[in-house]
């Protein structure tokens, strides 16, 4: 399968802490990559790297072909930061126009993003005067309606509705469907089952890299959470 | 930078600014009424008019700094500016968008404060209203360059409202209002001399004693339009795309 995002021997330094110790993985274009790891994991860092916007220590970031964060990738890249990044001061239409534009793209684009996200109804109030639910769900459209070919998630189901996240991950498989590659970082266990493919960060180590299925079965667990527990006590054996 | 994309961060600027109906009502009406306050204090004599003059230059550049430095610092810390940088925009259309959009609003306020002053309180000047007006939105919009510039310095809106009296009052103070600049000691005069508030202070001050533009007017017009790109430029180098 293609590659559509590759990490060679990344570290990363946030002040004088390193958050990325060297970490190397691929993602298969056209699937969804689930990123999973507590918090403080350097789960944003990483994704941070990928869209270009994280200065890197050493190490490489291939995306599409092309090193992250260069020119050409900007029209191919959307991003959706874990809190809001939408104006509060302006429309929730407004908003989504203003990002459209960004990609040369007109209000229609706008309209069907916010459509996507089940915020039609929602276009004319302010982001300010939104639910935090509704108000992460505008900043969705915005990362989405470029129609990017690389989709980068940072915990977008946080706070939804539970009818509302199984919709979003419907949009997320069909977008990928059609050759979308998504990276996707969760607190839930029950999504990453949804995932094509799992990644387990803890303390900017990878410590899994496979299918949910597969990760399950070495572990010898059917439970996510209890794969990943015994994941870590392994390695802790391991390094003892 | 392309015409497109700062067309429409022109539009978004402009929109988020006019949703805030309080902030627009104030940038507008504050000045009129200070220039009120101005014209009773000095019985709208000769005094008045040499102060009110400076005055619709001072203000565009206070207000502009202010509302720039918030909505740019606003920007840095609400991941918005981190979003931006993922897509196509480029680092001059913001810049120039800011610039130009609050350039417009100060067009508008720096109109209505010199209609007001010209008409209600009988400014007097010998040289033309439009002159000041152009003088004006020049001072706004080095106010906004030295706001997104200080925004990078601010990591909260309590550190971005404390650059206003650093970077406006000793302008203010320096500027000849209260002393003449050629009557300072030497060390307070060479800091007026690079202060570019003194030389559009000048140019009004030129504007009110002759009937046409004076050399010195255009001169000191042309070296605020200097301070305005020096400070833009200033401002492109703290926008970084990749930040730790």
């Amino acid at each position: 399968m293609e590659t559509a995002i590759e990490v060679t021997d990344l570290v990363i330094n946030r002040g004088k802490r390193e958050v990325l110790h060297g970490l190397s993985c691929a993602i298969p274009r056209g699937s969804i990559t689930g990123l999973l790891g507590p918090s403080g994991s350097g789960k944003t860092t990483l994704m941070r790297a990928v869209v270009g916007v994280q200065l890197v220590a050493s190490g490489r970031v291939t995306v599409l072909g092309e090193p992250a964060g260069s020119p050409a990738l900007r029209h191919k890249i959307g991003y959706l930061t874990q809190a809001p990044s939408v104006y509060d001061d302006l429309t929730v239409r407004e908003n989504a126009r203003y990002f459209a534009s960004l990609y040369r793209l007109g209000a229609a684009d706008a309209d069907a993003a916010l459509a996507a996200v089940g915020l039609s109804d929602a276009a004319h109030q302010l982001v300010a005067n939104l639910s935090g639910g509704q108000r992460s769900r505008a900043s969705l459209a915005c990362a989405i309606v470029g129609r990017p070919e690389v989709l980068v998630l940072d915990e977008p189901t946080v706070g939804q509705d539970p009818v509302l996240r199984d919709d979003l991950w419907g949009r997320f498989r069909s977008l990928a469907a059609a050759g979308t590659t998504i990276l996707v970082s969760s607190h839930v266990m029950d999504e990453a089952n949804r995932c094509d493919r799992l990644l387990l960060i803890r303390d900017g180590h990878l410590i899994g890299d496979d299918t949910p299925a597969a990760i399950k079965s070495t572990a010898g667990t059917d439970d996510l959470d209890e794969a990943f527990l015994r994941i870590i006590r392994q390695q802790e054996k391991a390094a003892a | 930078m392309s015409p497109r994309t700062l067309a429409s961060t022109i539009d978004r600027i402009v929109r988020q600014l006019r949703h805030d109906r309080r902030t627009v009502a104030m940038v507008i009406v504050v000045p009129l009424l200070l220039l009120t306050l101005l014209y009773y204090m000095f019985d709208g004599g000769p005094l008045f008019d040499r102060i009110a003059l400076v005055m619709l230059g001072i203000f565009p550049f206070i207000i502009m700094f202010l509302i720039t430095s918030i909505a740019m610092l606003r920007e840095r810390t609400s991941g918005t500016l981190e979003r931006l940088f993922t897509t196509p925009v480029g680092k001059l259309d913001l810049l120039f968008g800011y610039g130009i959009a609050f350039g417009l609003v100060a067009a508008v306020q720096a109109a209505v404060a010199a209609g007001l002053a010209y008409w209600l309180f009988d400014l007097s000047t010998a040289g033309s209203a439009w002159l000041v007006i152009v003088i004006a939105v020049a001072n706004a919009v080095l106010g906004v360059a030295l706001g997104l510039l200080c925004s990078a310095f601010a990591r909260t809106e309590f550190q971005a409202v404390q650059f206003m009296p650093v970077v406006a009052l000793p302008q203010i103070l320096l500027c000849g209002l209260f002393v003449a600049r050629d009557q300072m000691a030497g060390w307070l005069r060479a800091i007026s001399d690079v202060l570019p508030l003194s030389y559009s202070v000048e140019a009004l001050t030129e504007v009110g004693r002759h009937p046409d533009p004076t050399g010195t007017m255009w001169r000191d017009l042309g070296i605020v339009v200097g301070a305005i790109i020096l400070a833009l430029v200033l401002g492109a180098a703290t926008l970084r795309r990749r930040t730790a």
